[in-house]
């Protein structure tokens, strides 16, 4: 059962994610983005991980994508400008193919016997659990992330805010 | 209330990382209530918070530490480095205090922005685990992304903005798949348990090598190493030149630190298989920047491959590993931020207001017309080019030798080779000041504030007189270093 | 007939049967029930409120019964209405957007706890579709992707009105969505929880209540729902005098409806957050559940009492969530529309720094012991 709802979603992701890159018309790219953030968070329920997978849908399908669509709204992007030239493709097709093979011969001479080290309590993904993870072990990574957002904040304020001069 | 056990944390080791944070706060809320006039006085807090950052990081040389569940490292390697990364930021933060108020972008952001930018490397250079590496990289890119558009009127920092913003994701999304590559392979991102893990089990080693690669692609980027350079020259020319000339020293010096903290630590076992990409890297890096920093025009470009060229030679260093080539790196890295930032700091007064004469025939006759900055620039010049005594050429012995001395002698004849290359161009810039016919007029008594000839004098003390002693800061180098 | 029995009586197939029976419930419910009587509600209140006679005409036979027949009158109009897409519409995304509207706000249901827990003839009865763990954050994320449904009308349409008011929509939503999630954050740090559940089952006692401690909350939250909901005064998105009526547009006969359901849906939806989260789910005040029990227990038996206390507790709860339905529309005919930049600086000038302040006195006030947790 687990290993079907596994190969369907990823299948779908996959599928929705070359959609994401090869239309056309950038909301169809947008949406496509959407439905691979739900496959991801139906992935991350499936390792019994549900704090992430909420908050994957709450944050990213919720508000990162939401935000996509107001830019391209705003710009109005209807339909990719101008004539596409094709030659280049295949150079691209290409070098994905090796990407592509190098990453599945990496992947599969890997053994994935065993579990990563302490992840194997009963209360794992509840949000007590991560909370407590969150602000005992990975308390400086945490604290870091919170400076680089500011640092994101001010930034992001400063380019776009009218000079009063 | 139920308590939840704390684990050993020692909130001293990041001191110097929260007298920054703050600092970049306090400013931010000074700035809403400074008048335009004393704009200036932020330059100076963030300047105290330097100091005082540095005053810390120099407590704490020589007293190691490991602590926030071994993610965060005290140690003379990360300490050396981080006073790297302050004398970049003090320096820059000198050198804009005129800069900006020519330009209209002063402002608290701008001052916050390099500490937020400072802190990252902070993280960067103290990370013992793949999270704090990446989260460091991260806190210290997007500061510099916002700061390379800072000059939001001028088009070509726009441009700059925005192409090292999406190459620069690109390489970070890179680094951060290769990251988690190692730990699918590993199960832990602490790098010496990763290389106790990899050192014990060799069947994933195809994993970690596909993500080590990655993980290098990432850095290379940030070090602008060929053929990941793409960015430098467009980047670096239209930046505003006090940011191009931060970017050239403190986050290099940072991506490098961890660079070395992840590869001489995380990736040991690994080393037959990289060293010969790095080999690869540095020499390539060297020839391509030196080749195409030849036949530049516009100065701040030059310098652009010129230090694209540099980090090939800091790469030889890197290849030599060791003791000697990590101790030859980290004085390297010192020197260079000495000579670079005071080169950009020329490169800023006779740029003028809105950057308009950066090009190399703006600097025809400076040599006559401010015959002081003129020797200035030679003496920077000489350093950079690696002509003795100055301590560009230490630099560049002590990484040679390094080489030389762990057998990489085509690698130690290349990187002679290339000295020679990049003698031409900035002889040429020499050239230009004392040899081409006069023109223009002189600049503006007001060109020369205090604070920038503070900063010009410093990078004359940096490159000429530590060539002349090299003593104390070669041995600080060679204590410093993670190989024993 | 007996293998019927004996394959009902199998646990797993029980819980399948319970669950069907609650979601069948929950559908009949909103939409059965709720959705044709808000818009019957919002005439009818309106009327009163101004003052005149309102839909009292659609009748049989004479018989109007004040005016509700008016519902069914709608409907059969809105069915045989055309659908009609305008030229240079995106054609799928036009037909996509009200059903990506429509189910985010029933989905969001299966968190709401509408009537506590029971043991029945031995076996346990939770009046929830799903008790999730993470209850909480799952009523927003799923709130997150009702702004789909309205940008992709604004957008598929072709219509500059549209487009207009899906901007305006975007931008709102997602706007009082950040500051909705703090304005609870101050109760999950009170409760200790995320689940619905749990935090129903905390308030059993009065006193324990969230409008008791954290009223400031209830206010901004309600506030912030509604703006979230689009309806007055935050309608700017589909603001009649302007956008002609914003994103809608260019819908007409059932996908229309669709969209007003969802409206009425999510006004439910927000009300049956607010009972849960602030006013004691289907607890009556000062009376214990377990005196309930024990009193119709007595009475009728056990089973038969607790089937009549669930009784009372699911019509404790829509009362509940009939009251705060009111007080929406009450709301709604009260206030003029607010201008768009006023609504965005309400959402981020004045409520999130207010709930930033909520969420620190509440810190305080735990760590004082002046808010004794349940």
């Amino acid at each position: 059962m687990e290993m079907a709802i596994f190969l369907v979603m990823g299948a779908l992701s996959v599928g929705f994610s070359l959609v994401m890159i090869l239309a056309r018309k950038p909301v169809t790219s947008a949406m496509s983005l959407v439905a691979v953030m739900f496959c991801l968070a139906v992935l991350f329920a499936l390792q019994s991980a549900h704090l992430i997978a909420i908050l994957q849908i709450l944050v990213y399908a919720g508000a990162i994508m939401v935000l996509f669509l107001f830019v391209i709204m705003l710009l109005n992007l209807r339909e990719k400008e101008g004539e596409e030239s094709h030659t280049k493709g295949y150079g691209q097709i290409f070098g994905g193919a090796i990407a592509f093979t190098i990453l599945i011969v990496a992947v599969g001479s890997t053994s994935m016997s065993g579990s990563p080290a302490g992840l194997s309590s009963d209360r794992f993904g509840t949000t007590a659990e991560v909370g407590k993870i969150l602000f005992t072990k990975y308390i400086l990574p945490f604290e870091i992330t919170s400076v680089l957002l500011l640092a994101a904040l001010v930034g992001a304020v400063a380019l776009v805010k009218l000079r009063m001069r | 209330m139920e308590m939840i056990p704390l684990p050993q944390i020692s909130v001293g080791a990041i001191a110097p990382e929260l007298t920054l944070v703050a600092a970049a706060m306090i400013i931010l809320m000074l700035e809403v209530f400074t008048i335009s006039k004393g704009r200036d006085n932020l330059a100076y807090v963030a300047l105290a918070a330097v100091g005082v950052a540095g005053y810390l990081v120099i407590e704490s040389l020589g007293s190691p530490m490991t602590t926030f569940s071994k993610m965060y490292v005290v140690d003379d390697f990360s300490g050396f480095i981080k006073l790297v990364c302050l004398l970049g930021a003090g320096m820059t933060i000198l050198m804009s205090v005129k800069y900006t108020r020519d330009e209209g972008i002063d402002g608290g952001e701008y001052y916050s922005l390099l500490l937020f930018a400072t802190t990252g490397m902070f993280f960067m250079v103290s990370g013992a685990d793949l999270i704090t590496i990446f989260l460091g990289l991260e806190t210290m890119s997007i500061s510099l992304y916002a700061l390379a558009g800072y000059a939001r009127g001028r088009l070509a920092s726009n441009e700059a903005s925005i192409k090292y913003f999406i190459l620069g994701a690109l390489s970070s999304a890179f680094m951060l798949y290769g990251m988690s590559m190692i730990y699918g392979a590993a199960g832990v991102t602490n790098l010496h348990e990763i290389a106790r893990i990899i050192g014990q089990n060799k069947e994933n080693i195809h994993l970690v090598m596909l993500g080590g690669g990655l993980v290098l692609i990432g850095f290379a980027f940030k070090i602008s190493a060929v053929p990941f350079h793409m960015w430098t020259p467009d980047v670096y020319q239209g930046a505003p030149t006090p940011i191009t000339a931060f970017m050239s020293a403190g986050p290099k010096a940072a991506a490098f630190a961890a660079f070395i903290r992840v590869f001489s630590d995380a990736l040991i076992s690994l080393q037959y298989q990289w060293w010969i990409i790095v080999w690869i890297l540095a020499v390539l890096t060297m020839t391509v920047g030196n080749l195409i920093a030849l036949s530049q025009e516009n100065i701040k470009r030059m310098f652009a491959y010129s230090s694209i060229a540099h980090a090939g030679y800091i790469l030889v260093g890197f290849t030599a590993g060791g003791k000697l080539g990590e101790s030859a790196m980290l004085f390297y890295l010192l020197i260079y931020t000495f000579m670079n930032i005071g080169a950009f700091a020329i490169v800023a007064i006779v740029g003028q207001q809105g950057e308009e004469r950066t090009s190399v025939s703006d600097f025809a006759g400076l040599g006559y017309r401010h015959p002081l900055l003129g020797l200035a620039m030679v003496a920077l010049l000489f350093s950079l080019a690696g002509i003795p005594p100055t301590a560009g050429f230490w630099g560049k012995y002590y990484l040679f030798t390094a080489a030389l001395d762990q057998g990489y002698v085509w690698l130690a004849i290349l990187a002679a080779l290339n000295s020679v290359i990049a003698v031409f161009y900035y002889l040429r810039v020499i050239v230009v000041m004392y040899m081409r016919e006069e023109k223009g007029e002189s600049l503006p008594q007001n060109a020369f504030p205090a604070s920038i000839v503070v900063v010009i004098l410093v990078a004359i003390y940096g490159s000429v007189l530590l060539g002349i002693t090299p003593g104390g800061y070669l041995a600080l180098a060679a204590s410093s270093s993670l190989a024993h | 007939m007996d293998s019927i029995v004996s394959l009902i009586t199998q646990p797993l197939v029980l819980e399948l049967l319970i669950t069907l029976v609650k979601i069948g419930f929950i559908l009949g419910l909103t939409i059965g029930f709720f959705a044709p009587m808000l818009a019957w509600v919002e005439r009818k209140q309106s009327a009163i409120m101004q003052d005149r006679v309102g839909a009292n005409r659609a009748g049989v036979f004479g018989i109007t019964v004040i005016g509700l027949l008016h519902s069914l009158a709608d409907a059969i109009k809105l069915i045989f209405k055309e659908d009609f897409i305008p030229r240079g519409a995106e054609r799928g995304l036009h037909t996509l957007a009200p059903v990506i509207a429509i189910i985010p706000s029933l989905v969001v249901f299966a968190v709401i706890p509408f009537g506590g827990q029971y043991t029945l003839w031995g076996h346990e009865v939770n009046l929830v579709i799903a008790d999730l763990d993470v209850g909480l954050l799952y009523v927003f994320a799923i709130g997150s992707l009702a702004t789909y449904g309205v940008v992709i009308a604004g957008w598929s349409s072709n219509n500059n009105w549209s487009l207009l008011g899906g901007l305006r929509a975007s931008a709102q939503m997602f706007s009082y969505e950040v500051t909705m999630g703090l304005t609870v954050i101050g109760l999950v740090m009170f409760y200790q929880s995320l689940s619905l559940v749990d935090i129903v089952a905390k308030q059993e006692n009065f006193w324990h209540w969230g409008i008791i401690w954290h009223f400031p909350a209830f206010v901004l939250f309600l506030g912030c729902a509604v703006a979230e909901n689009k309806r007055v005064p935050f309608d700017a998105p589909e603001a009649e005098a302007e956008l002609v009526a914003g994103y809608f547009t260019e819908y007409s006969g059932m996908k229309f409806v669709m969209f007003w359901t969802a409206e009425f849906l999510e006004m439910v939806s927000i009300s049956g957050m607010c009972v849960a989260l602030f006013l004691g789910g289907h607890h009556i005040p000062f009376v214990t559940q377990k005196f309930l029990l024990t009193a119709f227990g007595d009475l009728l038996g056990q089973d038969i009492g607790a089937v009549v206390v669930m009784l009372i507790g699911v019509g404790v709860f829509i009362t509940k969530l009939v009251i705060l339905l009111v007080l929406q529309m009450t709301i709604r005919w009260t206030m003029p529309r607010f201008r768009y930049d006023q609504i965005m600086k309400l959402g981020w000038k004045m409520i999130l720094p207010l709930s930033l302040c909520w969420i620190f006195l509440v810190g305080v006030g735990i760590l004082t012991g002046v808010m004794p947790r349940p």
